[in-house]
């Protein structure tokens, strides 16, 4: 490393030769034509980092240093497959079609249709999606190495916008963008050989290519190397993507995109499959105990890397990068924006596993989270379910807002109840669970709680507005986590949501009102 | 209904024309429907040279309103060939006016005030040519679309640059509205932004560079991240997707949010 570092300082005129041809962009050429000092860090580290014609010699040696000869077979591509075209099976996610479980290649016929959608990103806030096949992300794609793609781009009638299509499995340029760009009511085709095998985004790429990855317009197209992917029980394909809307995180309503934030990567949401609770619920992914599971998973962007972890599991295999070469046992791997991950591991444990962001804000505040329920018989050889975990703390904020809301609502239990669980499914059900039964011993139950027949309805509203940390028993099990504080949400919502838990699921406590929580939240200060 | 609104109009372009005589010996009064705009300065999204980067554009008349299907039934009642049953096919695709009842019918889901589109580029031409006017330019459109309500610049106002870049973001599904219903801008326009989209002479010159040697590297450019990297100004999202919408047309195209408008040349008084 320590010859590229040094020469990675300098940034000879040389180098610019081949970075101009990469970027294709006018103002470059102009720079490197005339010599001129390059005006930006960013430039000057693409620049850096390409290897150049010029230092072919020198590039080659480095790349003998560093990658172990890894002799590959490179699909026939003399001539194109005569057998009569297959039409590619595609899936919304989390689904992926099943393996190709072909011998050679074919003349695969893929058509997708682009939709330009409103839809929910999280209960009632409403967001204008376009969709490549009307899911965020895009329908699965699934080929074999060596096919040759015919691809059939439409755009629906109905849309606003032009759109096309850049497969990063396509060797040509644009990776089909130009190709496939494609009016309001039209259609486009072009055919691309698959070459490469590996998990690869796609994306649309219409200026302003970040808006339109931004309303969600990316995807995955699985290349199967010849011999295939080792068979698993379970395959699911999730994507992560960042979200940039005018109002604030859970601001109802519909939402239009916010340039600034987009500028400047500030997201209001960060989810997986393209909403908040996607894989929550009765959406949550399955398996059973003595599964191996798959995981296709890709950063859509625009703008995030992704830390992506199963909080409880441990990745067995980790095709990083969705390339051919796997690592092994791995906790979190880091999935660039518009690259992927292939992951596999077994379930050997009945319970709930979170998937998450393990930049936590993006989990806990924005919205990354999903679940892998994993049903069968308890295994006290693997897991004992004494062990303990804890989840990180959010800092507790001011609560101006919600003290300004002086006009307390004056609603009945049973609307309130209707009102709290939407909130609590997008609140608090990631981690003591839609149906309240928490999770192990991490997360405690809300269910047929003893905890809210021994508390009064001051106490467990005391516990919303401060959080709770440390050692508390609850229905004979002893839990020592860290519950963040929830003063950030206003009177109401919390009195909408305790009035839900305290009726629910065996628990009679009556109606909590907003002016309880005034109290409280009062007397807390 | 339509010839005693134009009759109407020719008649208040006759009073304006009395009135203006004197208030303006310099200049004719606008044709009916129409207002003067310009002249300006246009800065395009992709100078062509550095020469290019402020374009100086020549005062017209452009249509206060775009072109509603009610103005447009009227067209095809009197130019016959262009109902969408005996329209040459090398004209329009499709889709042209596929969503009307009929030939020569709106129907009870069109509405009468609300901007005519799955029109072609020939039909819009056509259109304007029987009104012995023309499409707007490129310059002449994008400088009209330049003014907020109170400058002939809104460009280095966030508030109204944030208002144009949320009508891309509704939802396509929706009914077009009524042509009239906004604010007329500086030059006394309307609803050039929030509506739909709409044709322009020279649409096809959007993506391709002056000099076809670039064509290649100009095109490619202009799809993938590096489209921001010749722009004057990459945060400049709408005239983004104006360019991008524009260069993905053929001149027989249609589309469900497409319309157009009319402009004329100022000639100076005789």
């Amino acid at each position: 490393m320590g010859s590229l570092g040094a020469s990675a300082t300098v940034v000879p005129r040389a180098r610019c030769a081949l970075a101009c041809r990469l970027l294709l962009s006018l103002r470059m050429k102009q720079l490197c034509g005339s010599g001129t000092i390059l005006r930006t860090g960013v430039l000057a580290m693409l620049v850096a980092t390409v290897a150049c014609q010029d230092n072919r010699a020198e590039a080659e040696a480095f790349r003998s240093r560093m990658t172990p000869p890894a002799p590959k077979a490179a699909p026939d591509v003399t001539s194109i497959p005569s057998d009569e075209a297959l039409h590619a099976t595609l899936t919304a996610p989390p689904n992926v079609p099943p393996p190709t479980q072909r011998t050679k290649p074919a003349r695969v016929v893929v058509k997708l249709t682009v939709k330009e959608i409103e839809r929910e990103m999280s209960d009632g806030v409403r967001y204008v999606y376009w969709t490549f096949g009307g899911t965020v992300p895009g329908s699965f794609i699934r080929v074999r190495q060596g096919d040759m793609v015919e691809f059939h781009l439409q755009n629906d009638a109905s849309s606003t916008m032009p759109h096309n299509i850049d497969l990063h499995a396509v060797t040509g340029p644009g990776g089909g963008a130009e190709a496939s760009f494609t009016a309001p009511g039209h259609a486009s085709k072009f055919s691309f050989r698959a070459l490469n095998a590996g998990l690869f985004v796609y994306h649309c790429a219409t200026a302003p290519v970040p808006l339109h990855v931004a309303n969600g317009m990316y995807g995955m197209i699985l290349v199967e190397p010849p011999e295939g992917l080792p068979p698993v029980d379970r395959e699911y394909y999730v994507m992560e993507g960042d979200f940039y809307t005018k109002g604030k995180y859970h601001a109802k309503g519909l939402q239009a995109f916010d340039m600034q934030k987009g500028i400047e990567a500030r997201p209001t949401y960060v989810v997986f499959n393209g909403a908040e609770g996607s894989l929550l619920g009765d959406k949550a992914l399955k398996a059973y105990v003595g599964d191996s599971v798959r995981i296709y998973f890709g950063a859509g962007g625009p703008n995030l890397t992704s830390s992506f972890h199963v909080i409880g599991e441990i990745f067995d295999r980790v095709y990083t990068e969705g390339g051919s070469n796997y690592q092994e046992n791995v906790q979190t791997t880091m999935v660039p924006a518009g690259g992927s991950a292939i992951v596999d591991f077994k379930v050997q444990v009945p319970g709930s596993y979170p998937l998450v962001d393990h930049s936590l804000f993006r989990a806990f505040n924005q919205g990354a989270v999903g679940i892998l329920k994993v049903e069968g018989p308890p295994n006290k050889l693997v897991f004992s379910g004494k062990e303990e975990d804890s989840l990180a703390v959010q800092e507790a904020t001011k609560p101006e807002d919600s003290l300004k809301d002086a006009a307390f609502s004056n609603l009945t239990l049973e609307e309130r109840i209707a009102a709290g669980k939407p909130l609590f499914m997008s609140t608090c059900a990631s981690c003591h669970q839609a149906a309240g039964t928490g999770i192990g011993s991490t997360i405690p139950p809300l269910a047929a709680s003893d905890f809210l027949v021994r508390n009064d309805k001051d106490r467990v509203i005391e516990v919303v507005l401060n959080g709770l940390s440390g050692p508390i028993k609850v229905n004979g099990t002893a839990f020592n986590s860290s519950m963040p504080a929830w003063n950030s949400l206003s009177n109401d919502d919390v009195a909408n949501i305790l009035s839900y838990v305290m009726n629910s699921w065996g628990n009679n406590k009556g109606l909590v009102s907003a002016a309880d929580v005034a109290r409280v939240r009062q007397g807390a200060l | 209904m339509i010839s005693l609104t134009r009759v109407f109009r020719v008649l208040a372009a006759v009073s304006l024309v009395a009135a203006g005589a004197s208030a303006a010996p310099s200049a004719t009064a606008p044709p009916p429907g129409m207002k003067s705009v310009g002249p300006g300065v246009y800065r395009p999204l992709y100078a062509a040279s550095p020469a290019e980067r402020e374009v100086p554009v020549r005062a017209f008349y452009l249509d206060v309103k775009p072109v509603t299907n009610a103005d447009y039934l009227s067209f095809v009642q009197a130019h016959p060939k262009w109902r969408r049953d005996r329209v040459t096919g090398l004209f329009v695709d499709e889709g042209y006016l596929s969503h009307w009842q009929a030939a020569e019918s709106l129907g009870p889901e069109v509405r009468p005030a609300s901007p005519v589109t799955h029109v072609s580029w020939f039909s819009a031409k056509a259109y304007c040519a029987a009104r012995a006017a023309r499409l707007p330019t490129e310059r002449e459109w994008e400088l009209a679309a330049l003014a907020s309500e109170t400058s002939p610049d809104g460009s280095r106002n966030p508030e109204w640059v944030a208002r144009i870049l949320a009508f891309y973001a509704t939802p396509a599904n929706r009914p077009l509205a009524d042509v009239g219903k906004t604010k007329p801008n500086f030059w006394g326009i309307e609803d050039l932004h929030g509506l739909a989209w709409e044709w322009i002479h020279d649409y096809g010159a959007s993506l391709v560079a002056s000099d076809s040697r670039e064509k290649g590297e100009g095109q490619n450019l202009r799809f993938c991240g590096a489209s921001g990297a010749d722009a004057q100004d990459p945060a400049d999202y709408a005239s983004f997707m104006r360019v991008a919408f524009r260069s993905s047309l053929e001149a027989s195209y249609t589309t469900a949010r497409l319309g157009f408008r009319c402009a004329k040349d100022v000639r100076s008084a005789p």
